[in-house]
């Protein structure tokens, strides 16, 4: 109970002060209401629902905020109006102009994401008569950091209508869901407008329309946003260095670029208790082992270069970690406690066949460089099989150790 | 009433809602999924299967007495084999383009679930008349789903319907394309034929909580 006490006890000594409104709010916002949560697979935590949602969120917030500052960066680097930042702390990147491009362009899909959401939760809450679940509140912050930035808002109302409902109410509400409903808002958007969510053209803000004023003969340069992974799939050169990549000054889905601040969030959801950290380590643990496996092809001298895949396979197997969304996905998507494997082994099995399956989709098939939610949607399915076998094996065992003890 | 009695017409009226083979006995999915991101395919499946099982039935019904019970499934086979080379034949020679969407779907008709399952549960136990309406009934309630299916695919995936741009041009940007729309393609992909089924079931039993089973 350390942080709590902690928090508790500065609470007291503050009381009256200057200070403690601010220990208050802090206290209120992370312990009350101090109930347990008694239905849907959140059952499982000690905490609140809505505790363990303002924990995911808290562990978010950073990578939103970096992703706005960002998404204005790529817009002015692209065109040409300042140099690239040198490091994490980069003078052109933390500042006031990127912040103002940034907050324009991320804003509003934050508050599509949570306006479609909460009225599609709101509606339901009425028909079914229950009262509004707060399961949104979490997948409501994931998608904008999961989207392009320039993707059309009309198509982000579309899609989080369609996962809200297919994918978490058709199921009985939160807590019941079989897919992550964050990742099915992106895989619709994935399939149903595949040009806005993929390409070289919609991840810096203004490139679409830029390129579409070129064709119509305007004098401009075009913008390259070409993503990392998408550049290595067509075996271009990747113009940014290990620690762009690692900070996260690279162009991509709103929250996922900087890793520094993911592994951040992920010590934080650890140390909460909120996030399981089996199921992050063994995510990266898979993707390793893909990665040593394609990288032992590529020694092996299997796969020539002139092969479309030798891009990708030829990537050091450490560097998979840093490119794409890998780690957003084994942070934030793999460890939903709804849709994971709730067994200690299954969450094992579960995670490194993620990050297994991840780079594998990501390697083979260059239509789909970012197969971490694929991967993490398949294994959503499969959760539940894992489980039961796991389950199962235990049964097994325990039956056989008292029929020693019997006999 | 004069040319149906009331049960007869229950034989016809049944399958379109309370008992539709596709939203309710979950038969004949396959094709569904398959054949409907063009309302024009829908509509043709629906009245090839309207056909096959209409005449299907009144011949398997019309030899119901003389079928040996063990190789029935055998004699059933045959009789669907013989009606689905006719519609394929005839596709073939009059809307060859047609044929060639369809493909394969329109042989595959031989395993349409509803059609094998009218076949045993109605026609040999009935008589012609009856059977006749049961097989026309069933192939109606299958065709109503498919276009419904048909009529949403098209017009979101590709923004047409019978393949006229009813929602205006997606590359001269006319129409709502001007204001930003775009075409949806996950509508193309069989998945959201199961989806768009799925949605169909729900309405469906929602309205009419009776159907819901446990």
């Amino acid at each position: 109970m350390g942080l709590k006490s902690n928090l508790h006890s500065l609470k007291e000594k503050y009381s009256g002060t200057k200070m403690a409104p601010a220990f208050n709010a802090l206290h209120t916002f992370l312990y009350t209401p101090n109930e347990t949560t008694h239905n849907g697979s959140h059952i499982r935590v000690v905490d609140d629902l809505k505790r363990t949602m303002n924990t995911v969120i808290l562990a978010l917030v950073p990578c939103l905020i970096y992703g706005m500052f960002n998404a204005g960066y790529q817009y002015h680097v692209a065109l040409g109006e300042i140099v690239r930042a040198d490091g994490f702390l980069g003078a052109s990147f933390w500042t006031w102009d990127n912040l103002v491009v940034g907050i324009w362009q991320v804003l509003p899909l934050v508050i599509v994401s949570y306006g479609v959401g909460l009225l599609i939760e709101f509606i339901f809450a009425v028909i079914k008569g229950h009262e509004v679940e707060e399961g949104y509140l979490v997948t409501g912050m994931l998608v904008p950091l999961i989207v392009p930035v320039d993707i059309p808002l009309w198509m982000l109302a579309v899609a989080v209508a369609f996962g809200v409902i297919i994918g978490k109410e058709v199921f009985g509400g939160t807590g019941m869901n079989i897919l992550n409903p964050a990742l099915t808002i992106r895989a619709f958007l994935f399939f149903a407008y595949p040009t806005w969510m993929s390409g070289d053209k919609v991840w810096v803000h203004g490139a679409v329309e830029r390129s579409q004023e070129i064709a119509n003969g305007a004098n401009l340069d075009a913008i390259s946003g070409e993503t990392i992974l998408g550049s290595y799939a067509q075996n271009q050169a990747v113009v940014y260095d290990y620690w762009d990549m690692f900070w996260g000054l690279i162009p991509g889905s709103v929250g996922e670029t900087s890793k520094f601040l993911i592994i951040f969030g992920a010590l934080f959801l650890i140390f909460t208790k909120v996030g399981s950290w089996r199921i992050i380590l063994s995510t990266l643990l898979g993707a390793l082992a893909m990665g040593l496996i394609f990288n032992g092809v590529i020694d092996a001298g299997w796969i020539g270069e002139s092969s479309k895949f030798y891009g990708l396979m030829s990537v050091p197997f450490w560097q998979h970690l840093i490119i794409g969304s890998i780690l957003f996905g084994a942070v934030f998507m793999a460890t939903d406690p709804v849709t994971a494997s709730q067994t200690n082994k299954g969450k094992w099995i579960y995670g490194f066949l993620i990050g297994f399956l991840s780079i594998m989709i990501r390697v083979f098939n260059p239509a789909y460089p970012e197969g971490v939610f694929l991967a993490i949607l398949l294994m959503n399915v499969f959760a539940p099989t894992i489980d039961h076998y796991v389950i199962q094996g235990n049964v097994k065992r325990r039956m056989k150790r008292l029929k020693v003890k019997t006999a | 009433m004069g040319l149906l009695s009331k049960k007869d017409t229950k034989l016809i009226t049944d399958p379109l809602t309370d008992n539709n083979p596709i939203t309710i006995q979950v038969l004949g999915i396959c094709s569904a999924l398959a054949i409907t991101a063009e309302l024009k395919a829908s509509l043709v499946m629906g009245i090839a299967v309207l056909f096959v099982l209409g005449v299907g039935n009144v011949v398997i019904s019309l030899m119901r007495n003389i079928i040996p019970s063990k190789i029935r499934i055998i004699v059933q086979l045959v009789v669907v084999a013989a009606l689905v080379i006719v519609v394929d034949q005839v596709l073939k020679a009059y809307a060859f383009e047609l044929s060639k969407t369809l493909s394969v779907f329109i042989g595959l008709i031989i395993t349409n679930c509803i059609i094998m399952g009218r076949f045993e549960a109605f026609a040999l136990a009935n008589g012609p008349w009856r059977s006749f309406l049961d097989g026309i009934g069933n192939a109606l309630g299958y065709a109503v789903i498919l276009i419904i299916v048909g009529f949403f695919r098209e017009l979101l995936g590709s923004g047409t319907l019978f393949g006229f741009p009813v929602l205006g041009d997606p590359i001269e940007q006319t129409g709502v394309y001007a204001s930003g729309y775009e075409n949806n393609g996950f509508m193309l992909m069989p998945p959201m034929a199961l989806i768009i089924v799925g949605l169909i079931i729900w309405v469906q039993r929602s309205r009419n909580r009776d159907l819901i089973e446990d």
